[in-house]
């Protein structure tokens, strides 16, 4: 496959601070607007632009299937997760409040862990949606 | 702990069983998953019930964010008879689910079936379970995406079709519930159910109210296939694969009356009660209209499963008639048939998954002189079959005496005619079935077929003898259901 | 006068209608899948704007408490949307998986073509 250098000195810049841009959304979304969702759709969108410029076997070998596949349902394993050791702390399901000594701060941590679970699964769907189109008929 | 924590249980277990299936990626391993969740469901239902007969309602509060502020998982009689029925069904079928997944899904999606079918549980449970009008909308599409895509595994092209049909009905459907909780809560400025019907007073006849009651009855009124909007169901049951046929024929739509119930007689009971709105009359009539139509629909149908499905609409009927009784008897009757159909429909097509296991059709022509190839379970199927028709000794005598009963008491005693009239065009397309499996010789299809699998075959003898035990023993679901309706019609007072 | 102001205060209802009837028209009418779906979303993004439009309260502000500020707007309607949305996202995505599905299996995504093609067999 013939690559356009402008296509490929464009796509070095703009991938790290993309991933940058989802992971500042991620954690300033306790701050501000952002949080998992907008994260994942940002982080999946970097795939998604790597794929389209070096094309879907590149994008595959760093970012391959399998894991796409794992990260579906790992990201709602740690949301539920967090759930359930609340559930173990002695408090309601997904109450944060007893995760750390002090409520304000579990309540934090809490809605943290859930947003990366949010951030994982969102991402993997992504770009799961879009290998599973991307990759038909080949 | 974990007595206090069963509500949020009864859906988590369900989800984490879902996660792991999907990390499996192995059909045998996910359904060892499936089944122990499935068979841990039953024992968290019954749990919840017992807590509710002991000591009244349950709430429960998500996140420890108190309600009405915060989602509120509320447990009352009516649900957790519900949840019971819904786990009972997982329950029993994931036994069954083994041979017949293997038989029908491709072996790299088995594990994506069985995770497929746990988020269907769970977000049934949870539409079941939760007393927030918002997380009802996110259960409901989490159990409808699920169901659009088990009925997507179905082997014939055609199960395509249906499911993107089901999706789009099922959509608009579940849009329409949305623009009525939208137009609620911008009257109220709540999302809890309790907190909603304490809040209506005094404004149960404004033109919003009235129009958010239209909205939910036709929204809801889609997703149990209430007569004119039924024309998703033949095809998804007909051509989606055995066990989600039977998983969802027994559940999905019993879900969803369950929601109509809830806010028909919870919710709304004001607007319900005020007949500002003639919404008992119109579901009277397309009972009736679904009794007749679709029985009579079903009888001329060739293939076994869309019969069945044609039946499931024609029996929606007499559940959404209870409603439109609205007395003891007669919502007794809708509650309670509610279950039995349940158990009913649940046996029949397990017993013709059965078939489609063995000769790979249920085409009426192919499964001909299959009584003498496999009489087990041709006979539980008759027996089911009786059942439907509404025989003595079986359950569905036993809804139909309540629904009669409550028509008695009313006065219309037309309409009681017209249950046992109704009933007659049942025993129309069971016989039919009847005739050609028992006395008609074997066809080519079925000629080297025998009896099923120890493990298809249990199950279906179970719930086939549930629907005996359950027709002469009534204190448990009558019973149960007769204090359901007590409360739901305290709601209107 | 006095209607035509109703008429005019109302303004957001009215598009709320406006692009709910044209979606649910285009549903029923196209029997192309993908159209359909068009119309799908777009019905669907009707109700959004119908949870949205009164969550704005004239004059207020983003609901983060502080001592300037006593008017905030309903920040519950955009939580819920957002749910909304990311469902209306999965619907949408399943709904062209099995439009690509359905195109391999009847090498059509015309609804009328494919059930002439079924009552033929």
């Amino acid at each position: 496959m013939k690559l356009d250098v402008i296509f490929r000195v464009a796509a070095k810049i703009f991938i790290p601070f993309m991933l940058v841009f989802a992971l500042y959304v991620q954690f300033h979304g306790d701050f501000g607007p952002g949080g998992g969702f907008q994260a994942g759709v940002v982080a999946a969108a970097m795939v998604i632009f790597y794929a389209i410029i070096f094309g879907l076997d590149a994008a595959q070998r760093i970012f391959p299937q399998r894991l796409v596949e794992l990260m579906v349902p790992a990201g709602v394993a740690i949301f539920a997760g967090v759930g359930v050791v609340s559930l173990f702390l002695g408090s309601e399901y997904l109450d944060y409040s007893r995760l750390l000594h002090d409520p304000v701060h579990g309540q934090h941590i809490g809605i943290l862990l859930v947003e990366i679970g949010v951030l994982v699964t969102v991402a993997g769907t992504m770009v799961a949606i879009f290998y599973s189109f991307i990759g038909r008929g080949r | 702990m974990i007595a206090a924590n069963l509500p949020a249980l009864q859906v988590v277990l369900p989800l984490f069983g879902a996660v792991l299936c999907a990390f499996l990626q192995r059909g045998i391993l996910a359904w060892g998953v499936a089944l122990i969740v499935s068979l841990a469901m039953p024992f968290i239902a019954a749990g919840l019930l017992i807590q509710v007969l002991d000591s009244g309602t349950i709430s429960y509060a998500l996140g420890g964010w108190k309600p009405p502020i915060g989602i509120e998982y509320r447990v009352d009689v009516v649900n957790a008879f519900i949840l019971l029925l819904v786990s009972l069904i997982g329950a029993i079928i994931m036994p069954y689910a083994k041979a017949s997944v293997e038989k029908e899904i491709p072996a790299d999606r088995q594990a994506w079936f069985y995770a497929i079918y746990l988020l269907c549980l769970c977000g049934l449970l949870g539409m079941a379970i939760t007393g927030d009008a918002f997380n009802i909308f996110v259960f409901m599409e989490v159990s409808s995406l699920a169901a659009y895509a088990l009925i997507a595994m179905g082997r014939d092209r055609r199960a395509l079709l249906a499911a993107y049909q089901y999706l789009i009905m099922g959509t608009i459907g579940a849009t329409f519930y949305v623009i009525g909780v939208g137009l609620l809560y911008s009257m109220t400025g709540t999302l809890n159910l309790a907190d909603m019907a304490s809040r209506l007073g005094g404004i149960e006849n404004s033109r919003a109210v009235l129009a958010a009651m239209a909205f939910l009855t036709v929204g809801i009124s889609l997703k149990l296939a209430l007569f004119p909007l039924h024309v998703w169901l033949p095809n998804a049951y007909a051509y989606a694969p055995s066990v989600a046929t039977v998983f969802l024929a027994a559940t999905a739509t019993k879900v969803a009356v369950y929601l109509l119930l809830r806010y028909f007689f919870t919710v709304l009971g004001t607007v319900f009660a005020h007949k500002s709105l003639p919404i008992a009359e119109i579901v009277l009539i397309l009972s009736l209209a679904a009794m007749f139509g679709a029985s009579i629909v079903a009888i001329f149908q060739d293939d076994v499963k869309r019969m069945l499905a044609y039946s499931s609409v024609g029996q929606i009927g007499y559940i959404t008639l209870g409603i439109a009784i609205t007395n003891l008897a007669g919502l007794t009757g809708g509650i309670v048939h509610l279950f039995n159909h349940a158990l009913i429909k649940g046996s029949l097509f397990m017993a013709i998954g059965a078939v489609f296991y063995q000769i790979g059709s249920v085409k009426l022509d192919d499964v001909a002189g299959l009584g003498k190839r496999m009489p087990i379970t041709m006979g539980a199927f008759a027996i089911a079959g009786l059942s439907i028709i509404g025989a003595p000794g079986t359950v569905g005598f036993i809804s139909k005496w309540y629904l009669v009963l409550g028509a008695f008491e009313k006065g219309w005693w037309w309409l009681a005619f017209l249950i046992v009239a109704s009933s007659l065009i049942s025993v129309v397309y069971i016989g039919r079935i009847i005739e050609v499996v028992w006395f008609r010789p074997v066809s080519a299809a079925a000629k080297r077929a025998k009896e099923p699998p120890l493990s298809m075959l249990v199950p279906t003898l179970l719930l086939v003898a549930a629907t005996i035990y359950f027709g002469f023993d009534t204190t448990a679901t009558a019973g149960i259901a007769g204090l359901a309706a007590e409360l739901l019609l305290a709601g209107i007072r | 006068m006095d209607l035509l102001q109703a008429i005019v205060a109302h303004y957001n209802h009215w598009i709320i209608i406006f692009l709910m009837v044209s979606g649910l028209y285009i549903v029923v009418a196209r029997g192309n899948m993908i159209k359909k779906l068009v119309g799908l979303g777009l019905f669907q993004t009707s109700v959004y704007l119908l949870y949205l439009s009164p969550g704005k309260i004239l004059g207020g502000t983003p609901p983060i408490i502080s001592e300037q500020h006593t008017v905030y707007s309903n920040p519950l309607p955009h939580v819920l949307i957002l749910t909304a949305i990311v469902v209306g996202v999965a619907t949408l995505a399943l709904g062209l998986a099995l439009v690509v599905r359905i195109n391999e299996a009847f090498g059509t995504i015309e609804e009328d073509e494919i059930f002439a093609g079924e009552e033929d067999e």
